[in-house]
């Protein structure tokens, strides 16, 4: 296998990650990650050096984009087990952070995601949604404040529970 | 630039959270923070923050890649059908009319009619992979088919006779089409090749007769009178034309 080959397939799992928290649904997700790869296979000759891991995650961001907007006009899915009684402590945690996640807009869901979550720069953030620095810091900032807000309003401990 | 007294601002407090400030400036922030506690508290909530984003999502990390996403899967199989892909083609084809095909990219709405062929696409891609159950009734009871499918999307609908493209319906099922719904029909020949028909009442008058294709996958669509068929099967064009035909042929005869 090449170099470049193990390259993208050592990104597979940090992508599904990535992939999850960005489109919420497990199928969904992989259905993205798996276009994201073969389009990256199919690019490869294309490929001209530079970060493997910024060019996939720029891949899988533009097909998030292009898929929320090809299904805008489509009814909006929530889970079927959304209000579970039962669920507490870490599940309800859990089902909260992806509730506030997907109470964001979509640039500043995958900036918080790119940077919290998978530890990106604000430079690569910034090269990925093809936006200056600055944009990223506004809507990182904005979507921290959303999430703080969401969440407090959820649980109010929350934040506080964690640490 | 490091005077101690000079204000902590917004984005660097951003950037202490994230390790991306200077590593002479931590100091100055790390005692502004101290009294501060309105800003202290906002640091540690995105902290916590970042722990509950990785308490939710870390633990895909440790799942086991499934099989359609190992690399050599996914370079001996095509690519399956996947949404932006189709209506990013879609769009291109439409726009580009059956002349041919204009990269306009995905940039456009999808309009109700693309919506429409992606719906029927996505029903032949997940039907003609089963085995077992591809459709409700079968081609066996056509006559109870028929009579069940029109009286359920409001047309008088027959399963059209495709002998002459070696065809033989397997059956057919109800399914939720865009706008009502929708009357999918699958045909199969004798070496296992299989094309569906998907009909409903779409929202657009008549168009002529278009063509889109990706990797395995084809579709001939068109709609006539309010009412629209997407006629699906492997990519031969001439194939997928020639048995595209023998539907139109035959539906028009009954009325659409």
């Amino acid at each position: 296998m090449s170099a470049f080959r193990d390259s993208v397939e050592s990104m597979i799992p940090a992508l599904r990650r990535y992939a999850r928290a960005l489109a919420r649904d497990a199928d969904i997700a992989d259905d993205l990650v798996q276009d994201t790869l073969v389009r990256a296979l199919r690019s490869e000759k294309l490929f001209i050096g530079g970060d493997i891991r910024s060019w996939l995650y720029t891949i899988l961001t533009n097909l998030n984009r292009n898929r929320r907007r090809s299904l805008a006009r489509r009814p909006v899915l929530t889970e079927l087990f959304d209000n579970n009684p039962d669920a507490s402590g870490t599940e309800a945690e859990g089902r909260d952070i992806a509730r506030a996640l997907a109470s964001l807009v979509e640039d500043q869901r995958s900036v918080l995601l790119l940077v919290m979550l998978e530890g990106l720069s604000y430079r690569e953030v910034a090269d990925i949604q093809n936006v200056p620095i600055g944009t990223v810091m506004s809507r990182l900032a904005r979507a921290r404040a959303h999430v703080k807000a969401y969440l407090e309003g959820a649980h109010p401990t929350v934040l506080r529970a964690v640490k | 630039m490091t005077e101690p007294n000079m204000p902590v601002t917004e984005d660097e407090l951003h950037a202490y959270v994230d390790n991306a400030l200077p590593a002479e400036r931590r100091g100055d922030v790390e005692a502004w923070l101290k009294t501060h506690p309105g800003d202290a508290e906002r640091v540690r909530s995105w902290r916590a923050m970042a722990d509950l984003l990785h308490a939710r999502y870390d633990s895909v990390l440790d799942e086991a890649v499934p099989k359609r996403l190992e690399i050599d899967e996914l370079e001996q199989r095509p690519r399956r059908w996947i949404y932006g892909a189709i209506a990013a083609t879609l769009v291109a084809f439409v726009a580009g009319g059956s002349a041919g095909w204009v990269a306009r990219g995905a940039t456009a709405a999808p309009s109700a009619f693309q919506n429409f062929t992606v719906d029927a696409l996505d029903a032949h891609r997940l039907y003609v992979v089963e085995v077992r159950h591809p459709v409700e009734v079968a081609g066996s009871e056509r006559a109870h088919l028929q009579q069940w499918l029109s009286k359920r999307v409001g047309y008088e609908i027959k399963a059209p006779e495709l002998d002459a493209s070696g065809l033989k319906l397997v059956g057919g099922r109800l399914l939720p089409g865009p706008e009502a719904p929708a009357a999918f029909f699958m045909y199969e020949s004798p070496s296992g090749e299989r094309y569906t028909l998907y009909t409903s009442r779409a929202a657009t008058g008549t168009t002529q007769m278009r063509y889109a294709s990706q990797d395995k996958d084809g579709a001939m669509f068109w709609a006539e009178k309010g009412v629209g068929y997407v006629v699906s099967g492997p990519t031969d064009r001439d194939r997928l034309n020639q048995v595209a035909r023998l539907v139109y042929d035959q539906t028009e005869k009954s009325g659409g």
